[in-house]
């Protein structure tokens, strides 16, 4: 049985100009342990997906499907039963550190009210087991600074509080939505880095939610490339960068600016994202498709399996796509480390808070 | 932070003595006098009036005079209609009495107010909210002087429950703390409201959530302390206007209190008791807006003085 076991997946949210579907049938299967890197451009249901099954939708949202959490069923589960597993079991790091703490509260009050709650712990000893998970996080003299409030850290130290205050419990999973885009590029990189050593410490199984493809390649063992909420290519990292098989993929690693190779412009993927109010009938990405058929407009390809531990959904032949992209000889050494200025341009589109709709 | 508040206290002097100085020249400019009626008094009688009340000085001269009356002996000065009575006599009578019935309107508007705001931001859009919000209009739109008459019909007329005016016990303090209170616990519903809605669309609250936290432990450690901000400082000023007292109050419920006095002496030019309650206002009106100050300094520790 696997650790997580999500059929079905669909979010959609009531909003004035109609509904709009943010995450469309999506199946997925984590082991413990395990890293899934999931991929996209803002609006394509990556961050949505992970709040559906926390249950942490806003308020006009609605999830429907199933969601199975080490056997239970989480989907819409009454909040007695996933405040059981919230920070417990399953735990978030934010995008936002800077508004994802409490400005209000002191950081010992933040991080203690988790062990307080779940482990019983006296307001005394809950403190002091916080400040050796900020000791864990890196973060210099932690039993002083453990008294201040938010503001008073930098951003950086701000997420290491954020992502000691999640491991509190040692999770069985922890979900990182976009735990480095609001931060420096060397600031990320540490983190990465910090985020990598704390799952392998822990022995917990990570979903890493990113747009930046350097953030994946450096932390992913394998990969979920998202558009429209729906999953267009799925596989280890290795393949997928070497010989990315859906033209979705393909566009976004020909987005990535090559110091090597100088160029006039930035290569871009043309069009933009489809209104989610009116999803299109076929596939999300056939208007901005470099090869489309006839039929894509009509019909969403089934994800489906062409090779051992990979999928795609495509209509064209995989023949077709490769013949269009030749492959990346030498991709840059992935690691998080050597995430340079050209490469957070990669950004396709300036990512949005995805919940602030 | 001490060394604020001293600050702030020193700045209040030139803030009250600009006030002092601007009233004064305001009811100078007003045509007639405490002194002036129907039938015009002998004009010897007149002078000898003005010169009791030292109103023959230089305008300047008044205004010092006042003033040191008030620094050296804290004396407002007399009556001009009443003659045995001080201003400071009157204010020692009357502002008790406003002072109580404010002071629990105030409470009462806070506690409802609040809990009422809350209760509609966590169901919004259900019944219970649209009741809450129009529950708080109704209570916004009906003016205190056409409620106070309504319940002196009812529960005084009708039900026979409650005396209809005077003041003496707690009984007679109901009326008009319903009559004062609804309109503020109005605002303070619907600024409370609007605060939490904002509060808990919020990115720490989702974290919050995200810790397994029950609802209630979100809203009330988490949200309400920076719900309660916009409300704060609406009610710095509400308090002030509230513990001093509302003429429609003192008027219908016959509670004598400084409200009645105010509208009264401005009517009347009775100077000395329009200062007085004028710089009482003032004095507690720079109070409160310090009181929150502190309180924003207390809920949010990004401001430090």
């Amino acid at each position: 049985m696997s650790l997580l076991e999500i059929r079905d997946l669909n979010v959609r949210f009531a909003t004035t100009d109609g509904e709009v579907s943010a995450v469309n049938g999506i199946n997925l299967d984590l082991e413990r342990g395990a890293t899934l890197g999931i991929v996209g451009e803002s609006g394509s249901g990556k961050s949505q997906l992970s709040f559906a099954l926390m249950g942490l939708l806003a308020r006009n949202g609605r999830a429907t499907g199933s969601v199975r959490f080490d056997g239970t069923e989480i989907l819409n589960a009454p909040p007695a039963v996933l405040n059981k597993i919230r920070a417990r079991r399953i735990a978030m790091v934010f995008q936002d550190p800077m508004t994802s703490l409490n400005p209000y509260m002191r950081v010992s009050d933040q991080m203690a009210e988790v062990l307080m709650l779940h482990k019983g712990m006296g307001k005394a000893q809950a403190v002091a087991e916080s400040a050796t998970m900020l000791d864990a996080v890196k973060i210099p003299d932690a039993k002083g600074r453990i008294r201040l409030y938010p503001h008073e850290f930098s951003g950086g130290m701000r997420q290491r509080v954020m992502i000691a205050m999640a491991l509190l419990c040692r999770p069985d999973l922890l979900i990182a939505d976009e735990p480095t885009t609001a931060l420096d590029v060397t600031v990320q990189a540490q983190i990465m880095e910090l985020l990598a050593d704390l799952q392998r410490d822990f022995g917990m199984a990570m979903v890493l939610i990113t747009h930046d493809l350097g953030v994946i390649a450096g932390s992913a063992e394998r990969v979920m490339v998202m558009y429209g909420g729906r999953v267009m290519e799925r596989a280890s990292v290795d393949p997928l960068f070497a010989d990315p098989a859906h033209p979705y993929t393909q566009g976004l690693l020909a987005a990535i600016p090559r110091v090597d190779q100088k160029g006039d412009k930035l290569s871009a993927i043309p069009g933009s994202p489809p209104n989610m109010t009116h999803p299109p009938a076929g596939c999300p990405f056939a208007p901005r498709c470099a090869y489309p058929l006839a039929i894509c407009q009509q019909v969403m390809p089934p994800l489906q399996g062409f090779a051992p531990g990979r999928e795609r959904a495509c209509h064209v032949e995989i023949e077709v796509v490769r013949a269009g992209h030749a492959p990346l000889p030498d991709l840059p050494e992935p690691a998080a480390a050597d995430l340079d200025e050209a490469q957070q341009l990669s950004d396709l589109i300036p990512e949005e808070s995805a919940h602030d709709r | 932070m001490f060394g604020f508040i001293l600050r702030r206290l020193a700045v209040a002097i030139p803030t009250l003595l600009l006030l002092i100085v601007l009233s004064f020249l305001l009811m100078y400019a007003a045509p007639g006098g405490p002194f002036t009626q129907e039938r015009a008094l002998p004009p010897q009688v007149l002078a000898n009036l003005n010169a009791k009340y030292g109103l023959d000085d230089p305008l300047w001269r008044q205004i010092v005079n006042y003033v040191w009356g008030i620094v050296a002996h804290f004396d407002f000065g007399p009556s001009f209609i009443y003659p045995d009575r001080s201003v400071n006599q009157i204010i020692a009578a009357g502002f008790p009495i406003t002072l109580t019935y404010g002071g629990i309107a105030f409470v009462v508007a806070v506690a409802v107010g609040v809990s009422l705001g809350v209760t509609a931001a966590i169901r919004q859009n259900t019944w219970l909210d649209y009741c809450a919000v129009g529950l708080s209009i109704g209570a916004q739109v009906l003016p205190n002087f056409v409620m106070a008459p309504i319940l002196v019909l009812v529960f005084t007329l009708w039900l026979g429950w409650l005396p209809g005016g005077g003041w003496g016990g707690p009984i007679f303090w109901i009326m008009p703390v319903i009559a004062l209170s609804t309109s503020f616990m109005a605002s303070i519903a619907r600024i409370t409201r609007s605060s939490m809605l904002e509060v808990l669309s919020s990115n720490h609250i989702r974290t919050a959530r995200a810790k397994g936290l029950p609802e209630r432990a979100v809203i009330l450690r988490h949200a309400l302390k920076p719900a309660m901000l916009p409300v704060i400082s609406y009610l710095g000023p509400a308090f002030v206007t509230m513990i001093t007292g509302s003429v429609v109050v003192d008027m219908y419920f016959s509670t004598g209190g400084i409200g009645r006095s105010f509208v009264d002496s401005a009517l009347n030019r009775d100077y000395a008791v329009m200062m007085g309650i004028t710089i009482l206002v003032g004095a507690l009106t720079i109070l409160f807006s310090l009181v929150v100050d502190l309180l924003y300094a207390w809920i949010d520790p990004k401001i430090r003085y």
